[in-house]
């Protein structure tokens, strides 16, 4: 199986008044049809790593890399105007927060409709079947009444799960993630993760999975990556997160309440020590 | 003594009543958690409790005194509340020690200079913090100067409405052991909203389930521990929270 999407000596750049910063400092991966975890903490360059795939990282940030292809296509050199052919057709990417990230004044019917005419023309009826459709896949009661909705009408689990069926309905071969769930309830964050997993396993989707939670990422993912400050510091297949090596991601892991605690006190990470 | 006894309470936004019926009672002392999915009225109760929904029906009593809707002094002496994303809740233009001002100047107490200083030294941050602007700070020194404001009257009664959601998982550890060490050193008794089970398994006595508004359970943190919960939906809560098992 060739590979979807290959990274080598990825390097996101920000100028500062104190000169150039690395944010993502060299950052090798290759995915194939598989879910791939990244894992870090603030400033970690994780989301910054699912942006640059996108092209997303605006001016005065620089992305440089050796190779980054994906699906024999090389990222780095496409104009604009192809990106955008990519972009949502073929590459799709999940926000945190529903509330920053659909049209306040546009209704979720017309929103979703827009993401299909973009990269398709269709006749009326045939978006609204297709609307209706992708709503159902995830898991909205009455979808019909929720097309006439705007974003301020939903919950922030329902805004969540329209989000997904806008960046699904154009079925694109690879899904990035970054926080999908972080702004919901425990109880629909299984829901929405679950919705997620069904499509790319029925669809042979690539995932990357962006987020904070270790918990999280190693019970959805087959791969994980721990970054920090810039940098991968451990690769390891999910099941076998909790044998991790790095003392960093043991440091991470150790920090974690348990639900049975009996912990006098939680082990914290000794930031200047750590970053030696 | 109870520190907290609330009798009940029905809080309504406009015509729609958010909270039905909510009693409990909080010992002197003691560390009590209100857990729930969003919507359920978790911080609703905080919110009448400190004064922020003023249109409620019952009683909310602390340490004897009892509360009235609205702004209360005598009261807010007593009972402050945290709340949970510190990028929001410190003014961006106010340093440090103008934040931790405020409270003494509305109180009219004079001696602020060395009261900054030692709730500034009891949450763990250093004095050169003192003349920085939130945006100078990570998001866990905000959360301790958040905590420093709330602490800066002597309170007795802390709210704290998800103080670690918003932070990394290493800082949230930092965080829960602060509460835990403040709570031990001054006697605090704290009421505490989040939905994170393990954070009340580590830091709470006793949690009160909520759902719709309503009260469903209340039970000793040991129950939640052996996963002894008895009301269905709270079983549910606890499976979520297993669904990705901690490690």
């Amino acid at each position: 199986m060739s590979a979807l999407l290959e990274i080598e000596n990825l390097r996101v750049t920000f100028p500062t008044a104190r000169g150039p910063v690395d944010v993502v400092k060299g950052l090798s991966l290759t995915l194939g049809r598989e879910r791939l975890g990244i894992v870090g903490e603030s400033g970690s360059g994780k989301s910054m790593t699912g942006r640059s795939i996108l092209r997303l990282i605006r001016a005065p940030g620089k992305v440089t890399a050796d190779r980054l292809r994906f699906d024999g296509v090389d990222l780095l050199a496409q104009s604009e105007k192809q990106m955008r052919a990519i972009r949502g057709a073929r590459i799709s990417m999940v926000m945190q927060d529903p509330k920053f990230s659909l049209n306040p004044v546009m209704t979720i019917g017309a929103q979703i409709a827009e993401a299909i005419l973009t990269h398709q023309k269709l006749g009326r009826a045939d978006i609204k079947g297709r609307t209706l459709a992708m709503l159902e896949a995830v898991r909205i009661n009455d979808p019909e009444r929720v097309l006439g909705l705007y974003p301020h009408e939903v919950s922030g689990g329902m805004g969540q799960r329209i989000m997904i069926a806008m960046m699904l309905i154009p079925e694109p071969d690879l899904l990035i993630a970054d926080e999908p769930t972080s702004a919901l309830d425990v109880s629909v964050q299984a829901q929405v993760l679950e919705i997620i997993d069904d499509l790319v396993k029925r669809k042979g989707m690539g995932l990357i999975l962006i987020s904070h939670d270790l918990d999280l990422v190693s019970a959805y993912c087959d791969r994980i990556l721990v970054m920090r400050g810039g940098e991968v510091v451990e690769e390891c297949v999910a099941g076998e997160l909790r044998n991790a090596r790095h003392p960093y991601t043991r440091g991470l892991l150790a920090s974690i309440p348990r639900l049975d605690e009996d912990r006098e006190e939680l082990p914290v990470l000794l930031r200047d020590e750590a970053s030696t | 003594m109870s520190a907290l006894t609330i009798e009940n309470l029905d809080v309504s936004y406009g015509d729609s009543k958010v909270t039905h019926d909510i009693s409990l009672s909080v010992a002197e002392g003691e560390s009590f958690a209100l857990v729930g999915e969003s919507g359920s009225g978790k911080t609703t109760v905080l919110k009448a409790i400190a004064g922020m929904a003023k249109s409620w029906t019952g009683s909310i009593t602390a340490f004897g005194q009892a509360r009235t809707p609205g702004i209360d002094r005598g009261f807010a002496r007593q009972c402050q509340m945290v709340f949970q994303d510190p990028y929001g809740s410190l003014h961006p233009r106010k340093t440090v020690d103008a934040t931790l001002s405020e409270p003494l100047a509305i109180h009219g107490i004079s001696d602020n200079g060395e009261r900054v200083d030692e709730v500034m030294r009891s949450v763990g941050l250093d004095r050169r913090f003192r003349f920085r602007f939130p945006h100078q700070l990570s998001g866990g020194q905000r959360q301790r100067v958040a905590i420093a404001r709330a602490l800066i009257l002597k309170p007795k009664l802390l709210l704290l409405d998800e103080p670690t959601s918003a932070l990394d998982v290493s800082v949230q550890a930092e965080i829960l052991n602060l509460l835990k060490r403040l709570r031990r050193e001054q006697g605090l008794t704290y009421l505490m909203v989040t939905h994170n089970l393990a954070v009340v398994s580590f830091l709470c006595d006793r949690l009160a389930v909520m759902r719709h508004g309503r009260i469903v359970e209340v039970a000793d943190v040991d129950q939640l521990k052996r996963g002894a919960l008895e009301n269905p939906y709270s079983r549910e809560l606890i499976e979520f929270s297993a669904a990705h098992p901690k490690t």
